[in-house]
């Protein structure tokens, strides 16, 4: 099989590791060789954060260059528009249509660019665009965004729904389970 | 069992299946994981040092007194360790020594990007690099028996891409070799002249027998391809680049040790290929070397000595093909790190810029205070340069300097080599006034204890440096505490210090907003009726606050209520505070 590939971006602190740390596992117990690459430091301050989830027959290089994303997974709507140019032609981006304004445009330096779902779908792109923001407030938390964008990503994977729970319940503290078990809920099928 | 991890966290089982029994680090991006990880397994000891060299030598003692042991570090640490390894590499070893270090190609979360291959060859050390976390793993435990067999420290060399990346690793058990005796050997373990000297020729001995070893040894492995047009010398994360980008298309003879190179070995690799190419990061290392061995080589003139490669970057230059992703005529604004909501640090910055003062700075999450809207910092160098720096800067300097001249350093960062820059100030006496940034963590690398914090690297209770006690004792007579949150007080006392004729210490001190045990009193409320639009609340880059139809708005996700920006409001807008 040729290697599949997933970025996985957004704002430092939205929980964009947990997405690709469940996702790997899951891929690895199907059997396929899986790399999932992260960078840590600077960019969890608030800064964009990317990480590449990678699977087949055998993965060599732990990133994804440009023009070689199946699909992006996007917390935020410019993190989306940033990674466009590592997306293949006719790759799809799942994006959390929540602006976050960056320090930069906080500070009225620079603006946040208008109609970015717009201009995306435009260029041949298949956008799944959802308000992964009110879902999780309806779930109970807005830190639970990361787990309705799991959940609307799990729609695009053959898991059952099941695979995924499971593997959630084995990584968030069990004190927010019902939660977040609702947050993935709400993102499945919304 | 198959199972998936980081490079580092690799590392980590390695030591622990090679019976590794002390770890000493100091922590530092990309390396952290390794110690963090090292920690988890109960059979190891595992602890912070307060710098690099404390703990390579700590590490060197462990060895000495007969068990395996490791320290780990980023590049930039290998600096500070740099004293010991040249003379660790006379001595060698008693039980199995490794020392981990991580370049950060591409400087992700780095001040430069040294390439730490140099300083194998320097100290005549040798040197592994794993490129995936298996290899990690297996290369861990193969240096162990490379440590004993030649009685050297080996260096396991990782960077960012390997050590941050997860890949599949099938873990073993842990075999822990007997604790070998120590036995005195003035010969070997004292370094005077007399005695370095009858050990030089047993360091360039050690080398050339290792260079035997590494013509035959499996980790330097050639890979047939199809079409010998080109035979590719790579190693670490750059051999995933290659073979991403053309699979068996061409031979490859992967490295797996760097240093010292198998020379017979690529002699027979170059003799096979039409074109001799190096594919590497950072620096010409292996191709200077092919080059000094007079193979025709190509290398840094095709890949660039700046950044990191990629597999696009290895196909472009080769003659494969790359796919242009999708291109989107946009102009997207930067989203640079900032310093959290109810950061501890962010108030002291606006004071100083709002003194006008020269700020020397330091390595750590304040490193941020160079950024706009606070831009407070004047330079940036390596961890405590900003306290020594500060002295020269000083006295050098006209008369003036010393009352508008601070330097800034974490608590971590001061204990790790601000310290001594506060003892050259103490001693040489300059008006200096050095502000501790104390909070409580070693906060830029995720939260490492420290020997400031009182807890140790499992989290125990642990002994704890009391800074007033350690800085009146190096001979500073001025120490004072402020709350970073209180800014009033900040200033006035920033003032008086600047203005006191011999050196002084404030600390400012409040934990780390993100420390699970700091409560905070909950968002701050905007009220729009007092609100004039002024944005005075807007220069202290708090990423909670924005401004929306004119007036200032509050991300109540964000907002701690620290109660900064409050301070800053002079129509009482920012004074409602609620719990959600």
């Amino acid at each position: 099989m040729e290697t599949k590939n997933i970025m996985i971006v957004g704002v430092g602190g939205q929980g964009t590791l947990l997405a690709s740390k469940l996702l790997g596992r899951l891929l690895l117990g199907r059997g396929y060789d899986v790399k999932v690459s992260e960078v840590h430091g600077m960019s969890q301050r608030g800064g964009s954060v990317v990480t590449y989830v990678r699977w087949g027959d055998r993965v060599y290089s732990p990133i994804i260059d440009k023009g070689q994303a199946d699909c992006i997974l996007s917390f935020e709507l410019l993190e989306a528009a940033r990674y466009t140019e590592f997306l293949k032609p006719g790759g799809r981006i799942i994006v959390n249509s929540q602006q976050i304004n960056p320090m930069p445009v906080v500070a009225g330096a620079a603006a946040y660019p208008e109609k970015l779902e717009e201009k995306l779908k435009a260029l041949g792109i298949d956008v799944d665009a959802l308000d992964a923001l009110s879902l999780a407030e309806e779930a109970g938390s807005s830190r639970a965004v990361n787990l309705v964008l799991m959940g609307r990503l799990a729609k695009y994977f053959d898991f059952t729904k099941e695979e995924w729970q499971d593997a959630i319940g084995r990584s968030v503290p069990p004190k927010f389970l019902e939660m977040n078990k609702k947050a993935f809920e709400l993102g499945w099928s919304a | 069992m198959k199972t998936l991890m980081l490079g580092n966290e690799a590392v980590a089982r390695g030591l622990y299946e090679a019976g590794c029994c002390f770890v000493s680090s100091y922590p530092g991006t990309p390396s952290t994981e390794i110690t963090e990880c090292a920690a988890k397994y109960e059979e190891l000891y595992a602890e912070w040092a307060p710098n690099e060299k404390v703990a390579m030598e700590a590490a060197l003692g462990a060895s000495l007194s007969g068990r395996r042991s490791f320290c780990g570090m980023k590049h930039v640490g290998l600096n500070v360790a740099a004293d010991p390894l040249f003379t660790i590499s006379y001595t060698g070893v008693n039980a199995g020594l490794l020392i981990g270090v991580a370049d950060d190609a591409g400087m992700h979360s780095s001040q430069n990007e040294q390439d730490s291959r140099h300083y194998a060859r320097a100290a005549k050390l040798p040197m592994l690099e794993p490129s995936d976390s298996a290899e990690a793993l297996a290369f861990t435990k193969l240096a162990y028996d490379l440590s004993e067999k030649f009685d050297t420290a080996v260096l396991i060399k990782m960077c960012t891409r390997v050590s941050h990346s997860q890949s599949v690793v099938e873990p073993g058990e842990r075999t822990l070799p007997e604790q070998k005796k120590y036995e005195k050997n003035p010969a070997k373990y004292i370094m005077m002249p007399a005695n370095a000297k009858k050990r030089h020729p047993e360091v360039e001995a050690r080398t050339e027998a290792l260079r035997e070893w590494a013509e035959t040894a499996e980790i330097n492995r050639i890979e047939p391809g199809k079409d010998p047009s080109f035979g590719i010398i790579t190693s670490s994360t750059c051999y995933q680049y290659v073979k991403e980008a053309f699979g068996d298309t061409y031979p490859v003879l992967k490295l797996g040790m760097i240093w010292p190179m198998p020379e017979q070995k690529i002699r027979d690799f170059a003799a096979t290929v039409e074109k001799l190419v190096v594919v590497e990061e950072l620096d010409s290392f292996i191709e200077a070397h092919c080059r000094s061995l007079g193979l025709s080589v190509s290398g840094k003139e095709l890949f660039t000595n700046i950044g990191e490669l990629s597999q696009n970057l290895v196909a472009e230059k080769l003659g494969g093909t790359v796919q242009p992703g999708v291109s989107l005529e946009e102009t997207i604004p930067a989203r640079p790190p900032v310093m959290c909501a109810g950061c501890p640090h962010r108030s002291i910055f606006y004071v100083l810029k709002k003194l006008k003062l020269t700020v020397l700075g330091d390595i750590g999450c304040y490193t941020l205070g160079a950024v706009a809207p606070l831009g407070a910092i004047d330079t940036t160098i390596c961890m405590g340069a900003s306290v020594s720096g500060l002295h020269g800067f000083v006295k050098a300097g006209d008369e003036e300097n010393a009352g508008r001249t601070v330097a800034v350093i974490g608590d971590s960062t001061f204990i790790h080599s601000g310290v001594t820059g506060l003892i050259n100030i103490a001693y040489n006496e300059s008006n200096a006034t050095v502000i501790i940034l104390d909070n409580s963590i070693t906060g830029m690398t995720g939260h490492q204890q420290n020997p400031t914090t009182g807890y140790n690297l499992k989290g125990d209770p642990c002994t704890k440096i009391d800074l007033e006690s350690l800085c009146h004792a190096v001979g500073i007579k001025r120490v004072r505490v402020v709350d970073p949150y209180d800014m009033d007080a900040c200033q006035a006392v920033i003032r008086e210090e600047l203005a006191a004729d011999e050196p002084s210490v404030i600390i400012s001190r409040r934990p780390c907003a993100l420390l699970k045990y700091v409560k905070h009193p909950g968002p701050i409320c905007v009220d729009t009726e007092k609100c004039k639009g002024c944005k005075a609340c807007m220069n202290i880059g708090c990423p909670a606050i924005s401004m929306e139809d004119g007036k200032a708005k509050i991300d109540t996700t964000l907002c701690v209520g620290c109660g900064v920006c409050r301070q800053l409001c002079k129509f009482g807008a920012l004074d409602g505070s609620k719990t959600l």
